[in-house]
């Protein structure tokens, strides 16, 4: 699925990184802990959260994903959209809460690839 | 690389936000390099637990990182309060940090246990009141 397909699905806003959302993301993780998300390895994902700081720009790029959607209408500040510009990963935020986000996304295909159970 | 590269990095410790500033530079180091996605991977990821680890424990420390053919060594020291309890503290889930630390998304008890199984070898030197010292490897092959 590409990252345009998936803000489509979400009614999402691309907030940057516009210019990269033809790229494809094969899997995706919904968190709120960051410590969860990095227990994780998964290539090309997207992370869905809730939380809204700078740290969740480093754990993604960290974890080498390529995209995160903030739900529940969340606004990342000015600090963090400057941070995922230099890291080069893409920010949309969506109204939808995390558990519908997560189902939409899982519902087209989106998968959670490998870390389905721990 | 015919010989080791050394870096020395200072953790703020006042900043939680800027946490992962050092594994962030690391990690393009090592792209820069050549080395491959998943010995970046795994540097980034168990540098950048340590790393948070410094600040929310032990109000910053210093990382000293040596790259060379063989592969990555990290060493983070702090001067915090020391681990009282290493087994304890490896057990995935067990956590010291505060309710304000978790609020950030962290502190779910999983940055040791993530050290260790991102990298090839990891010990912990530690004395409580003195401070930490965390020793990393990770093999280019």
């Amino acid at each position: 699925m590409t990252i345009a397909k998936a803000a489509e699905l979400l009614q999402a806003e691309i907030i940057c990184g516009e210019e990269r959302k033809n790229e494809e993301i094969i899997s995706a993780c919904g968190a709120d802990m960051m410590s969860d998300v990095l227990a994780f390895v998964k290539d090309h994902s997207l992370l869905l959260t809730g939380l809204v700081n700078t740290q969740v720009v480093r754990t993604a790029e960290m974890m080498d994903m390529r995209c995160i959607a903030f739900v529940r209408g969340k606004e990342p500040s000015e600090e963090i959209v400057e941070l995922a510009n230099d890291s080069g990963i893409v920010l949309m935020k969506t109204n939808y809460r995390m558990y519908t986000a997560c189902g939409i996304l899982y519902a087209a295909g989106l998968r959670s690839e490998g870390c389905d159970q721990v | 690389m015919s010989e080791p590269i050394r870096y020395v990095f200072q953790v703020d410790g006042d900043d939680f936000m800027s946490a992962g500033t050092a594994s962030a530079d690391v990690k393009k180091i090592l792209r820069q390099l050549g080395f491959s996605s998943d010995v970046i991977r795994r540097t980034a990821i168990a540098m950048y637990e340590g790393e948070i680890n410094m600040v929310i424990h032990a109000h910053g420390g210093v990382a000293e990182v040596e790259i060379s053919d063989v592969g990555v060594d990290i060493i983070l020291r702090d001067k915090g309060p020391g681990i009282e309890n290493i087994e304890l503290a490896m057990s995935e889930g067990y956590s010291t940090a505060k309710d304000t630390i978790r609020a950030l998304g962290f502190g779910a008890g999983m940055g040791l246990p993530n050290m260790k199984k991102y990298t090839d070898e990891m010990h912990i030197e530690t004395e409580l009141g003195v401070g930490t010292t965390v020793y990393m490897k990770v093999l280019a092959k």
